[in-house]
């Protein structure tokens, strides 16, 4: 596969180093000329000097072969640029984006890119699966539906603690999906079921009714 | 008409003025406060510190009551996100941003965007006093 590579900071080069140890063919594009020297003197002649959201640049790539590209610099709008140039003037077949403000991955969506990938939102994922007293943690993202699949767990003292759901003041468009209790297995909660402390819920919500299906769970 | 200015450099700036004095509703959104200087002391609009790729800073701009929406940062990126996150999302009915770059604003013609070169524009009219 040819895939092009924009942007060559950490992220762009060790795509690029993975991306040709599996035995694709690779094209970086970096700005700056030191760093595109340095990267050819380590990685071989694999990095092209010049602004990847360029079209004369790209056409310079062979960007109209290409089956990917990849836009990882630090700028959402550069990352956006050049993979809407790459669609539209070459027909690339996929795009995908590297998103450093977390909201601009539906307007990026919006605006025809293939895959967005959020280096913030995964990065705190993970922060949060390390941090155990964190009492909402994002377990998956369903990015075209606009939903994602929290787990929240009760902590004693909540307001909600021994009260039925049908009780709770949950956002609508908040479902409750499944309860883990306390060396039990997992149960699927009805209106009538009654929350215990230290049950761990797993609910689908959009991503801005998490505050309130947080202070709806978790409120004192 | 109420219009929300993003960028408030030498041309931002002039305009809104301009705008301002038409009496128009004008907003000017920079990420620097220090370019809201160029701003006349008796301007009559709004002169918002924000991220013009930011929807919080955008709404609060009030880019959903807006009319139109111009991008005029330094940055061409920058511009052409703004306008399509004005067009696209906010469906804001008159977006116009510069792009000197005139290769990427024909591309971007293409797509829809109502995009201007100052660099294009301004060349030709150079040529043009040149041979008169």
């Amino acid at each position: 596969m040819y895939i092009i590579v924009v942007g060559g900071g950490r992220v762009g080069y060790y795509l690029t180093k993975a991306l040709l140890s599996e035995g694709h063919e690779v094209l970086m594009i970096e700005k700056n000329a030191t760093v595109s020297k340095t990267i050819a003197d380590e990685l071989g002649s694999v990095c092209l000097h010049g602004d990847g959201c360029e079209a004369a640049t790209l056409d310079g790539a062979g960007t109209a072969r290409a089956d990917m590209l990849i836009a990882v610099t630090g700028d959402d709008e550069d990352n956006l640029v050049a993979c809407q140039v790459a669609k539209h003037k070459f027909n690339v077949p996929r795009t995908i984006a590297r998103v450093r403000n977390p909201q601009h991955e539906a307007i990026f969506k919006k605006l025809g890119i293939d895959v967005t990938v959020s280096s913030t939102n995964i990065i705190l994922e993970h922060i949060e699966h390390e941090v155990p007293s964190h009492p909402l943690m994002h377990l998956l993202t369903i990015s075209d539906k606009g939903l994602e699949v929290v787990e929240i767990k009760i902590p004693a003292g909540s307001a909600s603690v021994g009260k039925t759901i049908k009780e709770l003041s949950l956002p609508p468009e908040s479902i409750l999906s499944l309860i883990i209790r306390k060396e039990r297995k997992p149960i699927v909660p009805t209106s009538n079921t009654i929350l215990k402390a230290e049950d761990q819920v797993v609910a689908v919500t959009p991503p801005e009714s998490e505050d309130a299906l947080r202070a709806a769970l978790i409120g004192r | 008409m109420k219009v929300v200015i993003m960028g408030c450099g030498r041309v931002g700036a002039r305009l809104a003025t301009l705008l301002d004095k038409e009496g128009h509703q004008v907003t000017a959104l920079d990420n620097d406060t220090y370019s809201f200087r160029r701003l006349p002391p008796d301007f009559g609009g709004t002169a918002l510190l924000g991220n013009g790729l930011d929807e919080e800073a955008l709404k609060r701009a009030g880019i959903e009551q807006a009319d139109a929406f111009v991008a005029v940062t330094q940055g061409d990126n920058r511009n052409i996100m703004a306008a399509q996150i004005a067009k696209h999302i906010f469906k804001v009915p008159k977006v116009l941003c510069r792009i000197y770059d005139p290769l990427r604003r024909d591309l971007y013609s293409l797509l829809g965007l109502e995009a201007i070169s100052p660099t294009t524009v301004f060349a030709q009219m150079l040529k043009e006093k040149l041979k008169s």
